[in-house]
């Protein structure tokens, strides 16, 4: 089967998000990238596909060039190919990022054959904006879940599993078909030794990307209000017990 | 014109979160009208008008039965194109993102996702969630139809009664949109949940290994609460992801979460700062998670907590 993985690359904040002055960027001077967590077990679905089904996987991004880091960490755990589609604004909105990736996945496809499965994360870490998958899905005229948690494949159908309030719902999607990947679906292996020298030589296609601006346009970004709190030190040590134990009792858990 | 309010609902039973939207969408137009899919819903029409729904537009389809995105998508669509609203509102949760990603795609139209504040105009200005709740985005919304939803537990549910009419809506569904509705359900086990819980025990990776979480096992199991972890525990395969509390994990908001071992990143913060009170137990005095606790032992969390155990037991036994 063939299967295509989308991803972001986003920073990776540890305590604190701090933004550039002028409001339109995460400060990313100390600050490491990674792969959008959904995203990243994303591609191991897609690997794990390709090994219990034969086939070859792609991983796309739509990004700055630095992105190229991304693209080789998935090659580096067994992704066959990659693909990016360069930007130098800042991050594009929903609508554009989504109609430049579906014009992309059409010629991809028109030139190597349809993909059986395209898969995205549930959303992404940082704009968290819940819709690309859906929009690219729609646009190429195929079924979409969200948010996954478990793919089994049943002949052409894709049995899909979702966690909701009441239990998990099983999806039965026919093929080709786009998921939105959620994190806890796999553990991502760590790539080999062999497999990060491997990816230094895979070839990054470039797709120049082609979208109309959407009707959602950052202004700027803000910090969220600080929750002050003033903690109350109840001890060190064992020694601290009986105080804590007071504080389950005053909450009402010590029954 | 009028808002219109997407009614999230599992078999005819009202997600609470629908409440939250009804009270934005007051805020947004003087007249609310709300939208149930599937004849399951119809009972929660009452409801819906005690909260501010003028009229509720009910559609019957056999499409519609149970969930499905596409098929709810394309109702909402449909409904926009029949009904003109001015806007359509949906609370942020997965199924009210979900829905409404259907419903913009399909009408191509643009849609913000959890919206904190929204003021209105021809264009308007919204501040919206980012990284989780760690970072805020202020952003225009330009669009004949505005269609946003509002970060869960963000806007508070308030009665306003209002008239309530039902009306009949039909929407034109094609049969292929049954692809994506659930095809079967395995029901939860009755009990508490990570969500649920009114106390909560977090590891981080100051546990140490899956064995070490045995004490905090013990102590969760004495007060009726249940364990949970940091993102750093579930990548070192110590536990499995259901137990993950953060930004790609689950959303707590117990009456007490003792966070132990846990260093404070934001991936976890988010998913935990719902919880009425913090209680740290940490080494390090400067953690990120015990600056922002409400309480805090500095200590070793392996000698800590079996004290407490002990404790427990001691007060239980007098």
């Amino acid at each position: 089967m063939r299967v295509l993985v989308c991803v972001k690359r986003v920073p990776a904040p540890g305590a604190k998000i701090n933004i550039t002055a002028d409001g339109q960027a995460v400060d990313t001077a100390y600050l490491a990238f990674t792969t959008s967590p959904h995203e990243e077990c994303a591609v191991e679905a897609a690997v794990q596909l390709v090994e219990q089904h034969g086939g070859e996987s792609t991983v796309l991004t739509l990004g700055p060039a630095e992105a190229d880091e991304q693209l080789r960490y998935a090659a580096s755990i067994g992704v066959n190919k990659a693909v990016l589609l360069p930007v130098v604004e800042n991050d594009w909105d929903p609508q554009r990022t989504a109609a430049a990736i579906a014009a992309a996945v059409r010629d991809l496809e028109a030139a190597d054959g349809p993909f059986d499965m395209v898969l995205f994360g549930n959303e992404s870490a940082d704009s968290g904006n819940f819709q690309v998958g859906v929009r690219v899905a729609h646009a190429l005229g195929r079924p979409m879940v969200n948010g996954i948690k478990g793919i089994d494949i049943d002949g052409g159908t894709v049995r899909a599993r979702r966690e909701a309030d009441a239990g998990v719902e099983v999806y039965a999607v026919p093929m080709p078909c786009v998921l939105g990947v959620k994190e806890g679906i796999n553990l991502p292996r760590y790539p080999t030794l062999k497999g990060r020298l491997a990816s230094k030589k895979v070839d990054v296609a470039q797709v120049s990307p082609q979208g109309e601006a959407g009707g959602q346009q950052m202004v700027t970004l803000l910090q969220a209000a600080e929750q002050v709190s003033q903690t109350v030190m109840l001890g060190n040590g064992p020694e601290a017990a009986p105080a804590v134990v007071d504080l389950l009792e005053e909450l009402g858990l010590l029954k | 014109m009028s808002a219109l309010v997407v009614v999230e609902h599992d078999r005819g039973a009202l997600s609470p979160a629908t409440l939250e939207a009804l009270a934005a969408a007051r805020g947004i137009d003087a007249e609310v009208h709300a939208l149930t899919l599937g004849a399951a819903a119809d009972g929660v029409a009452a409801e819906l008008a005690a909260h501010g729904a003028a009229v509720v537009h009910q559609v019957h389809h056999d499409l519609l039965s149970d969930y499905g995105p596409e098929a709810w998508g394309e109702a909402v669509a449909q409904a926009v194109r029949t009904l003109q609203p001015s806007a359509v509102v949906a609370c942020g949760t997965d199924r009210g993102n979900e829905v409404m990603a259907q419903a913009a795609a399909r009408l191509d139209l643009p849609f913000v996702a959890n919206c904190n504040e929204i003021t209105t105009g021809d264009t308007w200005s919204i501040v919206r969630v980012r990284w989780g709740g760690s970072l805020l985005e202020q952003c225009t919304l330009t669009a004949s139809t505005k269609l946003v939803t509002v970060t869960h537990h963000q806007f508070e549910a308030a009665e306003a009664p209002a008239a309530g009419a039902t009306q009949a809506l039909s929407v034109d569904l094609d049969a292929s949109l049954a692809r994506t509705v659930v095809a079967e359900r395995v029901e939860r086990a009755a009990g508490v949940t990570l969500a649920t819980a009114p106390l909560v025990v977090g590891g981080g990776r100051g546990v140490g290994s899956a064995e070490a979480f045995a004490p905090l096992e013990e102590l969760a199991g004495l007060l009726g609460g249940v364990v949970g972890c940091s993102r750093a525990v579930t990548n070192n395969g110590w536990r499995n992801h259901t137990d993950q509390v953060g930004q790609t994990g689950t959303r707590i908001a117990p009456d007490l979460y003792m966070a132990c071992g846990i260093s404070g990143a934001i991936q976890h913060w988010v998913g935990a700062m719902a919880s009425k009170k913090i209680l740290a137990i940490n080494t390090d005095a400067e953690a990120n998670m015990v600056t922002k606790a409400d309480y805090a032992v500095i200590g070793d969390l392996h000698k800590v907590i079996p004290a407490i155990i002990a404790e427990v037991q001691r007060r239980r036994g007098a």
